[in-house]
């Protein structure tokens, strides 16, 4: 069974304008890796250096994987990872 | 110091007093309360329209921009009687004929380093409805330093997030997010849009929480992060911890005054990093192009539906995210002229055509908004 990885409107347009991805992987480093292996940009906007940007928050269901056990956290085929990204809505001029 | 509420208040806020989890009490702590409102925008009308109905003694609000038509699509406190108003003035006299009995403080100033402690201090709920980093972070860690409940919310298309920072008990904005990301990196709203009803939800959520707060009823949205996306029409909500290492509200804090924001989100002031040949103004494109002989190659780096609301003849379309695919049918001898809708896209635009060894760009100077103004009144801006 395939993880679902949900794909925060923000960062839709660098992963096929797809809301969400369905993914085989043991563990969240490696869904993450395949994720970005199918869409090299957005991998871009995720990570830096090989790490996980700082404005960009990982979850496995409701707990940040920081407090998990970060990208070698367990998956298994119930659980739903969420890429939620800083946003700073408004009216800022383009 | 405390006051009674009076007849006429008893009667307007009769739907409240006859709740038990409100009542006299409960209606008494929000005559009381003070509130200050970051921004009177699109998060800021809901909160100012509800917090005013609600009752709240004072409420303060900040902001320095003034009503466009492009707000009135989400931002309901203002009219378009009060176009080209001041949103803080525009907002108070809207307040006022809503509840006269609240007391309404403005501040038409851009929140800073400098003032936002003094602003901040007599209140005692802060509440984030800011449209930008820096002014995120810097109201964080203001109500970090001060101990005051900041009740945040953020909107990007229609998706929307909101919690309450209330370091004594949770976590804070730093806690969620350490560091910003840097410019260029996430959409704006004005690039990426916003759907309208989407603030009036999510303002209204903080407007909830920071009545909740003052009158101590049910469980706050503390330590959690709610998470609104409006085409799933979906709510969902994620843990939020104190980071034990956070710089502003851990065991060891390293951000122990207000620094400068600006330059913690990277933002330098007001270079695109274009020197002066890169760049021209549309009353000078329009000289050009009106003139015989070549005329520079028009190249529009927007998105498609920016495109079909309004585009300058003679140009072609090319989305910046797809640009690095499409040097290939970009003159190389030809001087090419790159526009978007303010001149901040096409700014990348040029960055990304230099590195490709592209010589003869130049940036239309304020973009699409800017000829619309000073070239061809006709045209709609947007």
């Amino acid at each position: 069974m395939a993880t679902r990885i949900s794909i925060p409107t923000a960062l839709r347009q660098y992963a096929g304008n797809n809301s969400s991805v369905s993914i085989e992987a043991p563990t969240v480093g490696a869904a993450l890796k395949t994720l970005t292996a199918q869409y090299p940009d957005l991998g871009k906007h995720l990570f830096a250096d090989d790490k996980l940007r700082s404005f960009v928050n990982v979850y496995v269901n409701d707990d940040d994987i920081r407090y998990l056990d970060g990208e070698t956290t367990p998956l298994t085929e119930r659980d739903e990872i969420s890429i939620i990204p800083a946003i700073a809505g408004g009216n800022a001029k383009d | 110091m405390d006051s009674q509420l009076s007849n006429d208040e008893i009667r307007r806020y009769s739907r409240h007093l006859i709740m038990p989890e409100v009542g006299l009490q409960g209606q008494q702590k929000l005559k009381n309360a003070s509130v200050l409102l970051i921004g009177a925008g699109g998060l800021g009308s809901p909160l100012g329209l509800y917090l005013a109905a609600a009752g709240i003694g004072k409420l303060g609000l900040v902001d320095f921009d003034v009503v466009d038509e492009s707000n009135l699509q989400r931002q309901i406190i203002h009219g378009t009687s009060t176009l080209g108003q001041p949103k803080h003035a525009s907002a108070k006299a809207r307040i006022h004929d809503l509840n006269p009995f609240v007391e309404v403080e403005t501040y038409n100033t851009a929140l800073s380093s400098d003032n936002a402690l003094d602003i901040l201090r007599p209140y005692d709920i802060v509440i984030d409805g800011t449209d930008n980093f820096p002014t995120r972070y810097l109201v964080n860690d203001a109500c970090v330093l001060l101990n005051k409940p900041n009740v945040y919310g953020s909107i990007f298309r229609f998706e929307g997030q909101a919690s309450v920072f209330a370091v004594k008990e949770g976590p804070c904005y730093r806690c969620l997010y350490p560091e910003p990301p840097p410019p260029g990196l996430v959409p704006s709203c004005a690039e990426g849009g916003v759907f309208g009803v989407l603030p009036g939800i999510i303002g209204t959520i903080q407007a909830t929480e920071a009545i909740k707060l003052i009158i101590g009823a049910g469980a706050p949205l503390i330590g959690r992060l709610l998470l609104f996306d409006a085409l799933d029409m979906r709510f969902r909500e994620l843990k939020l911890r104190k980071n034990p290492n956070c710089p502003v509200c851990g065991s060891h804090p390293t951000v122990t005054k207000l620094i400068d924001y600006q330059q913690f989100c990277g933002i330098a002031p007001t270079s695109d990093g274009l020197t002066d040949e890169e760049r021209i103004t549309p009353r000078q494109l329009a000289g050009v192009m009106g003139a015989p002989g070549t005329h520079p190659f028009l190249l529009d780096v927007r998105e498609p539906h920016e495109w079909e609301i309004v585009h300058l003849n003679e140009a072609t379309l090319v989305p910046l995210n797809t640009l690095a695919g499409h040097f290939d049918e970009l003159p190389r001898e030809q001087e090419i002229v790159v526009y978007c809708k303010g001149g901040t896209r096409s700014a990348k635009a040029i960055d990304l055509l230099k590195n490709a060894g592209f010589h003869r760009i130049k940036n239309l100077e304020g973009g699409i908004t800017r000829w619309a103004t000073d070239v061809d009144p006709s045209l709609p801006t947007y």
